[in-house]
């Protein structure tokens, strides 16, 4: 259906009146907030100590859950697609879970594990090992949160595969490694990629499980999120903003990455894929109009 | 938990030969994983139950139907509502500019949909704040008011009712439309009878999706909320006042409540996203599960 022209014009200014409310003119205007006074202020917030600190704590927890959540996430998917177990529905429905949990519960779980009167809290204490309120029970905080993308972005492509090229590498004498590494692997590689940038994405900007579990002492468990809600809280809106502009930028290399990795795996594999369409959605509507 | 929706289809296809997991026995790799999933996922998650139930479960009643507990559920509840009918008229109204419309830019402004679901919470939360906070340079200060809660819920749940339309609009059939409008219904009539059923399960799935995340939001709500309990004060950040001071069985108990909602509708949109033709491997499943994997980015509980 053509719409007329009124109507076409009517739909455009309800699309992009709201786009404009909601989303472009607050986002335009924290970019204009922040570099209102050149590149100085923002520059200066965001190499304080404090600042320096948080953005450093920021990259250790995806140092630390990135590459536990993507061998984790490569070698559950090999389980859930290659080998038939009747655990297997239940294994997937407790791997979907942390999606379906707020960030805000997650970290009162890990507060009852390993707080003072925690499950495992006292006998930490004991052996001396702090984890509630420094950075162990942030790391966790992390893992638990991004733990599903590597594994969702990798099981779809892992059944499109197929098994063709494993067999003929065995046929052809391969180890089970040798056929991981030079002929599974390359073939998901862009899946994995896809779930590793998504998982980056969300432990950079978590803030509600590791507010409550990190005890928000400033200059020691503060990740970059963190910083930014306290600098806000504060009155300190020039660090606010800056700290907001850096996490904004990541999100848009995000998109990008996103946009980039789904079209790859689109070229890869003939564009079946989940993440392919993703792209496709994300780049190329065109074909709709 | 088997219904669970996901993105992981289910592993019906027998196992087939090749390789399988490298160098590992598949008992040991099995064992790995359910060790890493209990200790990072489900002993947190029991210890929240165990949590609630602590004192029984009168004290588990009480705590969920206490009058500042009721007033906040209330609260997101309802502004969860509010959130989802603008979205799904909007979002709809998006979705078809973004398909069956043709502008310069229309790649970007597409791309740029997303950015509620890519925006870490506390950012989403500051940049609302920035123009419709108490320096707003437009004279609109809704901080600290029930409009803000509605607001900053639209903002993260916005991508979601576009996100699932789009690719039934994609996919639609032009013909019916034409054959629709040869036959002389006008233009609204063909949108009523013929291209609105037709969208109307992704309209749906993504009602329920962006109504499973705003009951759990918390990161951008908890800067432009003011968290006035009895007023502005929602489920998640009634949680942690309820941590803060001390009464952690009570933010169990909420928890719980909270968890059990989200995962009910988690379970719902999954099966009724499976419900349509094609099941697992149809669109509009397929969409769903897309969906729930990008609106997790910035921050979650779907």
């Amino acid at each position: 259906m053509t719409p007329t022209a009124p109507a076409k014009w009517g739909l455009r200014t309800l699309a992009f009146g709201y786009l404009g409310v909601l989303l472009l003119a607050p986002v335009a205007m924290i970019f204009y907030k922040t570099f209102e006074h050149g590149l100085g202020p923002p520059i200066e917030a965001m190499t304080s100590p404090e600042a320096l600190h948080s953005i450093q704590l920021t990259l250790l927890m995806v140092a630390v859950a990135v590459p536990l959540n993507t061998v984790f996430g490569v070698g559950c998917a090999l389980l859930l697609v290659r080998h038939k177990w009747k655990g297997n529905a239940v294994l997937d429905g407790i791997i979907n879970l942390p999606f379906a949990i707020s960030p805000i519960v997650v970290g009162l779980a890990l507060f009852l594990l390993y707080g003072n009167d925690g499950w495992f809290g006292p006998t930490l204490t004991e052996a001396g090992v702090q984890i509630l309120f420094s950075w162990p029970a942030m790391v966790l905080a992390s893992i638990f949160v991004s733990l599903p993308f590597v594994v969702r972005e990798t099981v779809p492509v892992l059944q499109e595969i197929g098994t063709e090229q494993e067999q003929a590498a065995s046929t052809l004498g391969a180890n089970a490694w040798q056929t991981f590494w030079r002929v599974t692997l390359p073939a998901i590689r862009w899946g994995v990629a896809y779930g590793v940038v998504l998982t980056t994405a969300r432990v950079l900007g978590e803030f509600g499980a590791v507010t409550i579990v990190s005890g928000r002492i400033s200059g020691e468990t503060e990740t970059l999120p963190l910083f930014v809600g306290r600098a806000f809280e504060q009155f300190n809106e020039e660090a606010a903003y800056a700290g907001a502009i850096v996490l904004a930028l990541l999100a848009l290399t995000t998109l990008l990455l996103m946009s980039i990795g789904g079209r790859k795996a689109k070229a890869s594999s003939g564009g079946s894929l989940p993440a392919a369409e993703l792209a496709v959605s994300t780049s190329t509507t065109k074909e709709g109009s | 938990m088997d219904a669970h929706p996901a993105s992981v289809p289910p592993v019906s296809a027998a196992p087939r030969a090749g390789i399988r997991l490298p160098g590992v026995g598949v008992g040991l790799g099995r064992g790995l994983v359910v060790l890493y999933l209990s200790l990072m996922v489900m002993l947190p998650l029991a210890a929240v139950v165990d949590s609630s139930l602590s004192s029984g479960l009168d004290a588990f009643w009480r705590s969920v139907t206490g009058e500042q507990a009721m007033a906040a559920l209330k609260l997101t509840v309802i502004c969860s509502l509010i959130v989802v009918a603008i979205n799904a008229v909007f979002g709809t109204v998006i979705a078809w500019v973004l398909v069956r419309d043709d502008f310069p830019g229309k790649g970007a402004v597409n791309a740029l949909i997303d950015l509620p679901f890519a925006l870490p919470t506390i950012v989403a939360g500051l940049t609302l704040l920035t123009l419709y906070g108490s320096e707003s340079p437009i004279g609109l200060n809704v901080a600290f008011t029930r409009v803000a809660v509605v607001m900053a819920l639209a903002f993260i749940t916005l991508p979601f009712v576009v996100r699932s339309v789009q690719p039934l609009l994609m996919e639609m059939d032009r013909e019916m439309e034409e054959a629709s409008t040869s036959l002389g219904a006008g233009g609204f009539t063909t949108f009523r009878r013929v291209i609105f059923p037709n969208l109307l399960p992704g309209i749906i799935a993504g009602v329920m999706l962006a109504f499973a995340r705003a009951l759990g939001e918390y990161g951008s709500l908890i800067l432009i909320s003011g968290n006035i309990p009895f007023d502005t004060e929602v489920s998640s950040v009634f949680i942690r006042s309820q941590i803060e001071s001390g009464n952690v069985p009570g933010a169990s108990a909420v928890s719980v409540v909270l968890l059990a909602l989200s995962v009910l509708m988690l379970i719902l949109v999954s099966l009724f996203a499976r419900s349509g033709p094609r099941g697992e491997q149809g669109i509009l499943a397929r969409t769903v599960s897309r969906v729930i994997g990008r609106s997790q980015v910035g921050g979650g509980g779907v």
